[in-house]
Formats: C-alpha cells, sequence, structure tokens
C-alpha cells in the first residue's frame, strides 16, 4: 500500500499545466453566435451549426423535429439527395445530423485545401439555406421512421428508455418520443416541415462552432457566409420548468428477452445550475467513473449482477435526468434493483467517503487534458458553451470549479437534490411483472 | 454496415458496456506519398530483448498519450469447447497481482486522470490507457506487471464468468439481428475459427474453469507474443527507456503459434434461416474473399476494399442510391470487410426491407447488385469517390491518438507489419475498375456465398422462444 500512497501524493502535488483552447467569440449581423478556436496542426476543420431545434420543439407532432433535420441533405437549390451526398464525399467531406430533445445539429469535416473545401462548404451552405424536403424523400422518411419505431419496439433497452422518459416528464416538452409515434407520423404533411424549418433553423435560434486549420479572419468569412443563408428569425421560447416527482413509482412491461433492462432516475439538473459541479463530482463517484464506481462495485464486481451499471445527470436546457441504468438475467432483477436503489440511498445518506472524494477528484482534475485533445472533442464543447450560454472561460475554470466543490458540498447537494422514494424505475423483461 | 477501412470487422467487446489555408502553411497534403508520410512519419520502431515489439508514435498536439499493449491471441486462437475464453481473460486481467491486488489496477489509473479499458476480437486482445503525457509511466508498470504476475481466483473467477453472460445476453441472446448474425459465421465458416463468436458460446461459457483460463494466460501472455504501441506528447527515446525497464525485464515465453486451420473450400451456396422474436425482418450475404495475409495477388484485398467502398461508402454510394432512395427495397443496407484480418474472409452485405418489402426481394436486390460489380466496370467517378475518401481519413485519423495506434497494433498483431498503414492510400489509388471487376467476377460468385434470413417471431413475453432453457421465472 506504501506505493500506492505516494503515488496518491505525488498526483495532488505535481499538478500538470491546464492549457485549456482560448476560445474565440462573436456575433453576426443577424444574430449567429459564432464560437472559433483555431487548430492549425491538421490541414482540417469541423464546422457544427446548432439549433434550438430538437424534440422539446416538436409541440402536438411527435417526430417533427428528428424528421425535419433528418430530411436536410435530401435536396436544397436544384440539387437532389444523389447530388448533394456525391459533392460531399467527392471531397472526402462528412456531412453529419442529428438531433436530441434541445438541439438539432448539421456538421461538417472538411479538409482545408480549397479544391477539396469549396465543394464541401458550398454543398454545406446551400443545405442550410434552402432544403427543399422533395414530397417523395419525406414519404421515404415518414416509412423511415415507422421502420424505426418497429426497431426499437424489439429492443427491451429502447422500450425501457423510451418509457423512463414519458414517465418522467408527463406533459412536459423532454417526454415527446423522438422518433414520434404511427399517428402523429401518419399525420405529418411536408408543408408542416418545411413550417418547423423556417421557424427553427434560424440565426438568433442557432450557434456555430469552428475548429480547424483556419484563422480569425477566414473563420469569420465562413461564419458569414453561413450566417448569409438564414433569415434572423427569433430564438425559441424558454422551455417550461420540469415539475418534480410527488412519489416513487415502478413500471413493468413483459418482454421476452433473457435480460430485464431497468432504468432508476428523477429529473436531475440543467447546464449553468447552481449545483452542477457538487452533482458531477459525486455522480462520478457513484456511477459515472467505470470500474471505480460505487454502483460498479457494488453491482457488477461484489454480485456479477450485470456488464453495464452506471449513473448520470444529463444536464439540458430544463432539468435533465438523473438516472442509473442496468441490465440483468430476469429472474435477478429484483435483486439488481434493490442493490441499485440501497446504494443510491446510502450515497445520499453518507456522501462519499474521504478516499472516494480524493480518487474522483484526482480523476476528474488529471482527465482535463483527455477532454480537449481532439478537434472533435473542442468543437463539441464550443457547441454546447455556445448553446446553453456557459462563460468562455467555462474550460479554463472547469478544475478550479471542481477543486472548489467540498466533500459536505457533495452531501448537501444530494440530498436536496436526490430522493430514491421519489423516483421513477423502469424494468423491461421476463414474462411478469419482475 | 460499412466500417472504417482497415478497421472494419472489429467485433471487439470491451470490458465496460468524429478553402481556405492561409498562406503561412505548409502545402497541403494531398499527394498520396505525401499524406502517408505524412500519416506515420514520427513512427518508431525497436525490439526489446526479450521480443517484445515497441512501436512509439509522436503527437505533440496535446499534451496527452495512449498506451495499448497488444496480444496476438483472441478467438480465433481458440477452439470448440474454450470459446470464449480469450475475453473472459481480458476480464480476469483486471481481477489483481500480489502487487497491485484487485482493483488497484483501476483505482491507480482513475487517479491518475486517466480512461481506460480492453477489447478482444477475433485477432487479438488489448489492453489501453489514456492519460496525461506525463503519466505514462505508472500505466507501463502497471501494465508490465500483469502481464506475467496475475492471481487469478476462484470466486473472482466466477462472478466475471456472470458478468460475461450477461454481456453475451446484452449483446446477442436479446438482440435478434446480432443472434442472426452469430449463426451466419457459424453456417459460413465450416471448420475455421471465423464461425466461433468471440464472446463464446453459452454453453462454451458453462464449462469454462479456472484452470483453462490459467493455462490460456501462460501459454500467450508472454512479451515476445505481445506489442507495446505508444502514441502521444512523449519522446521515443524515453519511452523505449522507460519500456525496457518495465517490459524489458520480462523473461520471453515459449509460444508456438496456432494452428493454421484454413477454411475449406466452399462447394456450393448455403442458406439458413433464424427465427427469433423480432418486429423487423434482416438478411445476410457473404462471399468468400482473401485477405492480405492470404491473397495470392497482392493487389486483390485493396481491390475488394474498393469494392466495399462503392457498395457502401457513404450516402452517395449504390446501396444507399439504388436500393434505399432509388427502388426504395430497403430501409438500410450496408457493405462491409476486413482487408487487414489475420485468416480468409468475407465480403458482407446486409439489409433491412422497407415496409412493403420482403427480405426475399431484399436479397435478390442485393445480389443484383453484386451482379452489377461482375458485368460492368465501375465508372471514374465513383473511383475516384472511394479514392478521396481514403486520403480525407488519413488527415481526420491523425486528430485521435486512439485511432493512430489502433491501426498500428492492429496491423502488427494480425502479422501484416503496422508499415503498411504507410502503403494502404497508395495501394488503394492504385486500383483500376478492371480489378474491381475481375475481384467481383472470381470471387463473388454463389457458390461461394452464405445467405442468412432473419424470420421474425410475434414478441409474446407469454411466449419465449426454446433457447430461454428455463432462465425466466
Amino acid at each position: 500500500m506504501m506505493l500506492r500512497f505516494v503515488i496518491l501524493l505525488l498526483a495532488l502535488v505535481v499538478l500538470p499545466a491546464q492549457a485549456a483552447p482560448e476560445i474565440q467569440h462573436w456575433e453576426t449581423d443577424n444574430g449567429l453566435r459564432v464560437y472559433f478556436v483555431p487548430a492549425p496542426e491538421l490541414d482540417m476543420v469541423d464546422i457544427r451549426l446548432v439549433f434550438d431545434a430538437g424534440s422539446a420543439r416538436d409541440g402536438e407532432q411527435p417526430g417533427i423535429a428528428q424528421m425535419t433535420n433528418a430530411l436536410l441533405d435530401s435536396g436544397a437549390g436544384s440539387w437532389d439527395a444523389d447530388t448533394i451526398a456525391e459533392r460531399f464525399e467527392s471531397v472526402g467531406a462528412q456531412f453529419g445530423a442529428g438531433a436530441l430533445r434541445d438541439m438539432a445539429w448539421v456538421s461538417l469535416r472538411s479538409l482545408t485545401d480549397p479544391e477539396w473545401f469549396e465543394p464541401a462548404f458550398s454543398t454545406f451552405i446551400k443545405v442550410v439555406e434552402a432544403p427543399r424536403f422533395p414530397a417523395r424523400d419525406f414519404k421515404r422518411a415518414r416509412k423511415q421512421a415507422f421502420v424505426a419505431l418497429r426497431q426499437q419496439a424489439q429492443d427491451p433497452g429502447e422500450i425501457a428508455s423510451k418509457a423512463f422518459y414519458e414517465a418522467l416528464y408527463g406533459d412536459h416538452p423532454y417526454a415527446s418520443p423522438t422518433i414520434g409515434t404511427e399517428e402523429s407520423l401518419k399525420a405529418l404533411q411536408r408543408d408542416d416541415l418545411v413550417a418547423f424549418h423556417q421557424r427553427y433553423y434560424v440565426a438568433r435560434n442557432g450557434v456555430l462552432a469552428l475548429v480547424g486549420n483556419l484563422d480569425r479572419l477566414q473563420a469569420e468569412a465562413l461564419a458569414e457566409r453561413i450566417a448569409a443563408g438564414l433569415p434572423t428569425g427569433e430564438a425559441a421560447p424558454d422551455l417550461p420548468p420540469v415539475p418534480e416527482l410527488t412519489e416513487g413509482r415502478t413500471i413493468t412491461i413483459p418482454f421476452p428477452s433473457e435480460q430485464a433492462h431497468v432504468f432508476m432516475g428523477q429529473p436531475g439538473m440543467q447546464r449553468g445550475d447552481d449545483d452542477y459541479f457538487a452533482l458531477y463530482f459525486g455522480n462520478h463517484v457513484l456511477g459515472g467513473s467505470g470500474f471505480t464506481s460505487r454502483l460498479m462495485k457494488e453491482v457488477r464486481v461484489k454480485r456479477g449482477l450485470s456488464y453495464s451499471v452506471y449513473s448520470y445527470f444529463l444536464p439540458m436546457a430544463e432539468n435533465g435526468p438523473f438516472l442509473m441504468g442496468l441490465q440483468t438475467r430476469t429472474d435477478q432483477a429484483g435483486e439488481a434493483v434493490d442493490v441499485a436503489r440501497e446504494t443510491i440511498a446510502g450515497f445520499v445518506a453518507e456522501g462519499p467517503t474521504r478516499d472516494e472524494y480524493r480518487a474522483s477528484l484526482a480523476n476528474i482534475t488529471g482527465g482535463f487534458p483527455l477532454r480537449v485533445a481532439s478537434n472533435s472533442d473542442i468543437v463539441q464543447y464550443l457547441s454546447m458553451i455556445g448553446f446553453y450560454g456557459l462563460p468562455l472561460d467555462y474550460l479554463d475554470r472547469f478544475n478550479a470549479r471542481v477543486e472548489a466543490v467540498s466533500l459536505e458540498d457533495i452531501k448537501d447537494a444530494f440530498q436536496r437534490r436526490v430522493d430514491t422514494e421519489r423516483m421513477i424505475t423502469v424494468i423491461v423483461g421476463g414474462p411478469e411483472a419482475g | 454496415m460499412r466500417r472504417n477501412a482497415m478497421l472494419a470487422g472489429l467485433l471487439a467487446l470491451a470490458l465496460v458496456a468524429p478553402a481556405v489555408s492561409a498562406a503561412t502553411q505548409p502545402e497541403p497534403c494531398n499527394t498520396p506519398e505525401c499524406t502517408s508520410n505524412a500519416a506515420f512519419a514520427d513512427t518508431h520502431e525497436f525490439m526489446l530483448r526479450n521480443g517484445m515489439k515497441v512501436i512509439v508514435k509522436e503527437d505533440h498536439r496535446a499534451p496527452v498519450v495512449v498506451q495499448q499493449v497488444w496480444y496476438k491471441v483472441g478467438s480465433s486462437y481458440e477452439h470448440g469447447g474454450i470459446t470464449g475464453i480469450s475475453h473472459v481473460l481480458e476480464h480476469m486481467m483486471f481481477k489483481g497481482t500480489s502487487r497491485f491486488p484487485n482493483g488497484t489496477f483501476s483505482e491507480i489509473i482513475a487517479e491518475q486522470g486517466g480512461r481506460e479499458n480492453a477489447f478482444t476480437s477475433r485477432d487479438y486482445t488489448a489492453y489501453y490507457q489514456v492519460l496525461a503525457a506525463d503519466r505514462l509511466e505508472i500505466a507501463m508498470r502497471l501494465e508490465a506487471d500483469r502481464m506475467r504476475n496475475l492471481l487469478m481466483k476462484e470466486d473472482d473467477f466466477q462472478r466475471e464468468r456472470a458478468v460475461v453472460q450477461e454481456e453475451r445476453r446484452l449483446r446477442t441472446e436479446d438482440n435478434p439481428s446480432a443472434l442472426t448474425y452469430e449463426r451466419f459465421q457459424a453456417t459460413a465458416y465450416l471448420n475455421s475459427p471465423y464461425g466461433d463468436p468471440v464472446i463464446g458460446w453459452m454453453e462454451d461459457l458453462e464449462s469454462l474453469t479456472l484452470d483453462d483460463l490459467k493455462a490460456w494466460y501462460r501459454r500467450w501472455y508472454a512479451p515476445n507474443n505481445a506489442t507495446l504501441v505508444v502514441v502521444g506528447d512523449v519522446d521515443p527515446d524515453e519511452v523505449l527507456h522507460l519500456a525496457r525497464r518495465y517490459y524489458g525485464r520480462i523473461e520471453a515465453g515459449e509460444v508456438e503459434p496456432p494452428k493454421p486451420r484454413p477454411e475449406v473450400p466452399q462447394h456450393g451456396e448455403r442458406r439458413i434461416t433464424v427465427k427469433a422474436p423480432a418486429e423487423l425482418p434482416y438478411v445476410l450475404l457473404g462471399y468468400k474473399v482473401p485477405v492480405v495475409m492470404t491473397a495470392e495477388e497482392a493487389w486483390e484485398p485493396y481491390a475488394l476494399e474498393v469494392l466495399a467502398g462503392i457498395l457502401d461508402g457513404g450516402s452517395s454510394a449504390r446501396l444507399s442510391r439504388n436500393l434505399v432512395r432509388e427502388r426504395e427495397i430497403v430501409a438500410s443496407a450496408g457493405a462491409g470487410y476486413n482487408a487487414a484480418a489475420r485468416l480468409q474472409g468475407l465480403l458482407m452485405l446486409d439489409g433491412t426491407p422497407a415496409p412493403g418489402h420482403d427480405r426475399a426481394e431484399v436479397e435478390k436486390a442485393l445480389r443484383e447488385e453484386v451482379e452489377k460489380l461482375r458485368t460492368r466496370p465501375v465508372t471514374a467517378e465513383e473511383l475516384e469517390r472511394v479514392k478521396a475518401q481514403v486520403v480525407a481519413q488519413e488527415i481526420y485519423q491523425r486528430d485521435s491518438i486512439q485511432h493512430q495506434a489502433m491501426t498500428l497494433g492492429a496491423l502488427e498483431t494480425v502479422g501484416l507489419g503496422w508499415r503498411l498503414a504507410a502503403d494502404y492510400a497508395e495501394r488503394i489509388r492504385a486500383v483500376t475498375p478492371e480489378q474491381v471487376q475481375a475481384v467481383a467476377q472470381k470471387y463473388l460468385i454463389a457458390d461461394h456465398l452464405t445467405v442468412a434470413h432473419l424470420d421474425p417471431q410475434p414478441i409474446d413475453p407469454a411466449n419465449p422462444p426454446s433457447n430461454f432453457q428455463g432462465h425466466l421465472r
């Protein structure tokens, strides 16, 4: 044990110099917020354009946010889906698009050599500024959404996740099923997507993140070209706050699988939350640190009940979930749920031990360079910082904010915010109630 | 299904459940020589006296480093009765030595701010840690210690075997398309070890013993059967110095290579149907094809890589264009091939029918796409697109130290040598439309084809499939 003590001591004494990337920020004339980090070592660029256009904006039309996003590259200007795909791929560029609950985005990874970059970027601009939502592609996308629903219906983990979000969020926009439902998809019209796009894919509702071999002037020029393709528009309104759960509830869904999939949780925290660092740090100990977490030790290492067991807070614009997840042979579901619940409750009651506190502090702060080691990591951080309006020095101050959290702070935050008596537990799998 | 060139078909099982150049910049690096040389410049190779190869690649963009130790053992080294043993051993490697007892390895790496994991595939087992660059030494000390000093106790083994069985249920038993894929592999390969799943058959996991594991560990875990790969903000001479200090002390072992076990020639099409609770039908096709390690003609595997890219190299490739968008027969379809496997492999295609279409149509449509490759040369535009993607990908992958390390380690461990990575783009660029047609005509023939259909059964919790064997209560 001497060796281990010495190593821990060294880790506390020799704090590495953290160089967080310097973030440059400005707004275009029509209100698109831009975040830029130059990265001259590789001849490539990552562009990520994010809008407040996730499924929280579905309203009465579940699935519309995701479908609008999925169809952006199916036709733009005079180009059809085939042409658009060719224009990206013939220069080795990677176009991406996606939608979650808060955000919807389009992204481009390209070489920066003009012969490679210009065809990719001009195509990207066109997709952003003038998507056509062709009727045939819309009908096909709807059929693919039906297939996605059926894919979900044969996957006990997906069934559990969907049931969990619906039970957690009730009538709140975060409950909207991201793929949609059979009924909502049938009712959807192409014009609805056009209207959705016109409302939400606008400059004042967007954030642009740029990382790559560009200087400031070049980044400004890129941002101008993107912004020029967007109407000024308006930011999406704030989402309503998420109501707390008033009581605990268990939902069991039978399924002919060998394993039961379990989610247990409650509304958690938001980006910029006052308790963010205390809850993040505490969760790291409880279930966020992989092999060394309490949940891993109790459920997997000690009892062999599950291959994968974890907990996390998903901070969103309003309170995203706090959840624990695991999967286990169906006849063990009861035991696994009990062990997980006791582990969480024990953590809430006692907080971390001194050793756990020190170990997690060392891992989080010592691991900081890993977070910002690649362009890909950095562009995602920029998107997140921009979208949620976090300060530009968020990364610079990250370690200091973690270090400022005391063991008592963690215990206090968990006791105020986490209550195992008022959690939703979803168990999918087995022939009858688990 | 299309996976990255050179790492396609990884089938890795991890231990725990991606204009404008400024005037002052150097010439853009877009010729194959320039790209490959730049991508693999700053790569140094050393050999320790005990036979362990050390590969160090410098990447000073960020103060981070990845250490990987790759063992030349995986599921393709196993045989019936002990399938899955390499992967279980990978799990056991975290259970402690006398110097660093159970759990200490992970605790120390975590305290150093590191991330760690491991993975087992058909052709290798690898262990890695990613840390701040100045923390490499402790990771080496720990990794070197468990190469020969693993304790392995009965109660840890019993629990870890249970964990692996849960992993199998998660990945295969409860995943109808994965289940189909597993049965497909077992049908496509009659005697090759590629026919066995990396995670092992459940029955073999049941009968595995601690003695089996100890023997497997002694047999394969030796420095002369391992490669150390380090990529990051490091000095190669310092890395060598550390490697000598920690790994260099370990005695070489007597490692006999595995039996060759080449797959017997296929003399006719094979077909299976898998019935499992599912919503969606699924179709898998696989043609027997050579890989770089087995090819008689050196250019053939590269032509097959290009062929796979023509079919499924993105949204503009043939399967998306023809089957998803034009004919609307499939909701999704893919193609895949791994040129860098250790043993002969498959060119695979898969598809899920679109609403209103069935699996027979999907199979027919996939076979028609194959037939087109046999009867007509691919276009110059398609070829150029595949080549452009390879050139660009070589630059993109330099954004990730882990991706770079994986490429080096995988190539070295299957016996191709890491230097092949520097030649790869050039060999792809040399492929002609005639060559793509030639490999299609030579290999993509019905007599060398295996087909699997997933026939969805009702999802009825009251009526579980017969393979449950009483696990439900």
